[in-house]
């Protein structure tokens, strides 16, 4: 699978590496310096893996001081930079190039502080999205946005692409969770962003940056919203004879004013998958799946899940089950929350995140099964039902050129559909490399020019994070491609 | 074309103003309804452009909770719209023209571009947080869109956000789209009297950080009450009213005010109607951290006379203070720094708005950073020019 081009390599910079190298070891001790070939393996990848690429070098900093240096070190050298957080990036957002430098922000992976009367906490950028929440839980707090790789992902990754999660239905994403961030620019200036009030002063930098995709600098600290916990939380699994019944018991959940803190959705293939793996106890004489997660005290979880079981009896539910104890509760999201592993064990998979309007639901599920057996591949799909984001994961044999060009070529076409009934590309893994090359599909000409002027705002010279989010032909003129 | 009002009916005549005034690299003053024009640094610009004849919901779909509007549309209208189908804006935009003396009828599109945010923004998040897609009109003449109708998005820099707070100086907004929430069911509002400051404070943190969903927590020390409201299934209502005042009772009583008591409060709350009088007063809007609140008052009060209404748990506060010494701007500005937060001089005559930043001053690295991205997008300097900063 090669379909997706790479800039070529400065030969320039490639000639030069030896006296950069010596100018970044002057500025990082050797432990923080990777250069020899099989350690820099491990950085030629994310979770795109059908994509890799040698990096020039990899520097792993401890503190904003060193991220500054070796920014203004890169700049003075003209060598492009690639940030990386965890490297769990699922559309190629830290994939290097073999001229660029990848800084790493592992060995900045600390809490600095937690102010539960504010509710906040100060952390820097390579934490992980869980750490947060490990470090707040038995005070009975939370960090809100939950992607599926939180055991893994940085706090940096996560405000890079926006990530999402299960539970943004009632808490929102990654931007409407940070408050502050410090932010080294390509030249090495840092920048205070945002801060510990709700509302921050001047432009909204905070939510250009969030959804930034690392090209607007390198993100070293951030100030987070944290909460309290609710008092409990339970789900309710639904299954039904086709996805459209499950698409109407959504919506009239929402009509009836009631805003669950997560609908998932499972079609019939996911629903195997996930039940021969996690023993979750899914149905599997259903064609669709909902789990339905509510929170606060048990009375009021008992009256709510009334309601909504009420509501999906109006819509032709086949199964119920309710969780009765904690162990039901972790065995029904197990499934769920182990939707890509276990897909991962029986075939190659590559997985969507397009968005669409709810509406379109029954619509846009049958025209990626079409899709997709057109292509003579095999469709899962696991969504969140309530906003819309679709990850339809498409399987195929990763060592078949052939396959994996065909999926390819399906997975193009489900996000040109998404974009077409009026949803987009991505929701909440990003563009990275992955569906760089589609976005003009989504915007104009025009709209792409201003997006890059404002890119250039921060990084007139296109070396942060180079080859991604936008074409690579068409760029402005004055940018480096 | 000097002192007419520029009203184009639709985006196309929009397009060819901006164009003909990019030409003529003329700056332009925009509003929308026009009730926020006392408000930034006085403009100085022979053109005005209103959007009150952009007008018109474009898309409302319940079940997918999201409506967009062309930017003029009154927010009245909207409100409407939504609450015909149990639906609301989830953070209760404010109305200024009781604090501003001002007429005319507030718009959707000005709510985005101002990023104004009501009592409900402790909970629901700011105005910024439910904009999802915006379209303008930048410094070349040429349409924008960005974000769009689905609430998760994160194809292409998000300068829908970027919108959200530059107050028309990034271009002119000509659609915007919000996600709606439902209606709660039920609601109520617990009372608390004779608390200090401090033990306000102290009050509305033990609430906010508890697990019973805070959608509105004030304090106004004039009538010696504060206020906390819980919204949602009346079940859930009842309940949490009653464990939340066991959580506060070393606060005091909670008294669960009448419905139409609580109706009628929350709109002053939202619009910082009790501090509107006397007008000779500026108002600044104080943007801190909650828990510092009550000692940034009392050390602006150890210098001059203010009076306060405390929002947001503590995390906004309205601050009427007599013109005099610059309107106490120093002190006040180092009181909300200290707090970890900053101020806004949201009322004052128009002399002391051009002789005194209305916004908090930025760092040099920031302002300059901001400069380069005001420039990216309206390169002449034709949209709102200095309304934030001098020269920006």
């Amino acid at each position: 699978m090669n379909a997706i081009a790479f800039p070529l390599p400065d030969a320039d910079i490639l000639a030069r590496r030896a006296a950069i190298l010596a100018r970044l070891a002057a500025i990082l001790p050797p432990d923080c310096l990777i250069t020899s070939e099989d350690e820099r393996r491990a950085y030629e990848t994310d979770a795109f893996t059908a994509y890799r690429r040698l990096p020039l070098a990899v520097a792993l900093p401890r503190n904003t001081a060193e991220v500054s240096a070796i920014l203004a070190c890169c700049h003075a050298e003209g060598v492009p930079v690639v940030p990386r957080g965890a490297g769990t990036s699922l559309c190629g957002g830290a994939i290097p190039q073999e001229d660029a430098l990848v800084i790493g922000l592992s060995k900045m992976s600390r809490i600095l502080g937690v102010d539960y009367e504010n509710r906040l906490a100060r952390v820097e950028a390579g934490v992980t999205n869980l750490a947060i929440t490990n470090a707040v839980s038995a005070d009975g707090f939370f960090y809100a946005p939950d992607p599926s790789s939180q055991l893994a992902c940085t706090i940096g990754g996560n405000i890079a692409m926006n990530s999402g999660g299960a539970h943004c239905l009632k808490y929102g994403v990654t931007t409407n969770n940070i408050l502050g961030a410090t932010l080294v620019l390509v030249d090495g200036t840092v920048i205070e962003i945002g801060g510990e009030a709700m509302d921050a002063p001047g432009y909204d930098y905070l939510g250009l940056l969030c959804g930034g995709e690392g090209q607007l600098g390198i993100l070293t600290e951030a100030i987070v919203r944290i909460l309290p916990m609710a008092e409990g939380a339970r789900p309710v699994l639904f299954g039904f004879d086709t996805s459209e019944q499950a698409g109407e018991a959504v919506a009239a959940i929402i009509a009836a004013g009631i805003v669950p803190v997560a609908m998932e959705f499972m079609d019939k293939p996911a629903i195997e998958i996930c039940e021969a793996f996690a023993k979750a106890g899914y149905p599997l004489d259903v064609e669709a799946l909902l789990i339905i997660e509510v929170e606060g005290a048990d009375a009021e979880m008992d009256a709510t899940l009334a309601r909504i079981v009420e509501i999906a009896k109006r819509h032709g539910v086949k199964t119920i089950r309710e969780s009765k104890s904690a162990m039901e509760t972790a065995a029904i999201w197990k499934g769920r929350k182990s939707a890509f592993g276990a897909t991962g064990r029986i075939a190659d998979y590559i997985c969507m995140d397009g968005t669409i309007p709810t509406g379109q639901l029954p619509f846009v599920l049958r025209r990626i099964d079409e899709i997709v057996k057109g292509h003579g591949l095999r469709v899962a799909n696991v969504f969140h039902a309530g906003d819309g984001n679709l990850h339809p994961l498409i399987l195929y044999n990763v060592n078949d050129p052939d396959e994996a060009r065909k999926a390819e070529e399906a997975g193009n076409d489900i996000l040109t559909l998404c974009v077409e009934v009026g949803g987009c590309l991505t929701g909440e893994h990003g563009v990275g490399i992955e569906k760089r090359d589609l976005m003009r599909h989504q915007f104009s000409e025009t709209e792409l020019h201003q997006q890059m002027r404002v890119r250039a705002a921060f990084d007139p010279a296109w070396r942060m994070n180079p080859a991604k989010v936008f074409p690579l032909e068409g760029r402005l003129a004055s940018e480096r491609t | 074309m000097t002192g007419a009002i520029l009203s184009p009916a639709n985006e196309a005549e929009l397009v060819g103003i901006i164009r003909d005034l990019a030409h003529a690299k003329a700056p332009l003053r925009i509003s929308g309804g026009g009730t926020r024009m006392k408000f930034g640094r006085p403009v100085q610009a022979a053109t005005s452009l209103s959007t009150r004849n952009l007008t018109g919901i474009t898309l409302y779909e319940p079940a997918e909770m999201v409506i967009g509007a062309r930017a003029g549309t009154p927010i009245a209208e909207i409100e409407a719209a939504l609450s015909e189908k149990g639906q609301m804006l989830a953070f209760e935009p404010p109305d200024w023209r009781m604090l501003l003396a001002s007429s005319g009828e507030p718009t959707i599109g000005a709510v985005a571009a101002g990023n104004l945010s009501g009592s409900r923004r402790l909970w629901g998040g700011a105005a910024r947080d439910s904009l999802i897609g915006v379209t303008f009109v930048n410094g070349a003449g040429e349409i924008i869109r960005s974000g769009g109708r689905v609430m998760k998005n994160v194809t292409g820099l998000d300068i829908v956000k970027l919108q959200a707070g530059a107050w028309g100086t990034l271009g002119v907004l000509s659609e915007v789209i919000f996600k709606v929430v439902p209606q709660p069911e039920a609601s109520a509002t617990l009372m608390l009297e004779g608390l200090d400051d401090h033990a306000a404070i102290q009050a509305m943190i033990a609430a906010v950080t508890s697990p019973f969903e805070i959608t509105g927590a004030a304090h106004d020390p004039e009538a010696g009450k504060t206020w906390l409201r819980i919204e949602g299934l009346s079940f859930s209502v009842d309940y949490r009213a009653d464990a939340l005042a066991q959580r506060l009772a070393p606060f005091g009583a909670l008294r669960r005010i009448d419905p139409q008591e609580s109706a009628k409060l929350w709109p002053r709350i939202r619009d910082a109607a009790p501090l509107a009088e006397p007008r000779d007063q500026v108002l600044w809007r104080l943007s801190l951290k909650p828990s510092e609140a009550a000692k940034a008052i009392e050390a602006i009060r150890a210098e001059r006379a203010a009076r306060v209404l405390y929002d947001w748990g503590g995390s906004l506060v309205w601050l009427a203070t007599p013109i005099p010494e610059n309107a106490g701007a120093a002190t006040i500005r180092r009181a909300a720094k200290a707090a970890g937060g900053h101020a806004t001089l949201t009322r004052a005559p128009e002399a002391m708005r051009m002789q005194i930043p209305v916004f908090e001053p930025e760092a040099a690295p920031l302002a300059a950073l901001g400069k380069r991205i005001k420039g990216a997008i309206d390169p002449a300097g034709l949209f709102n020019p200095s309304l934030m900063h001098p020269g920006a």
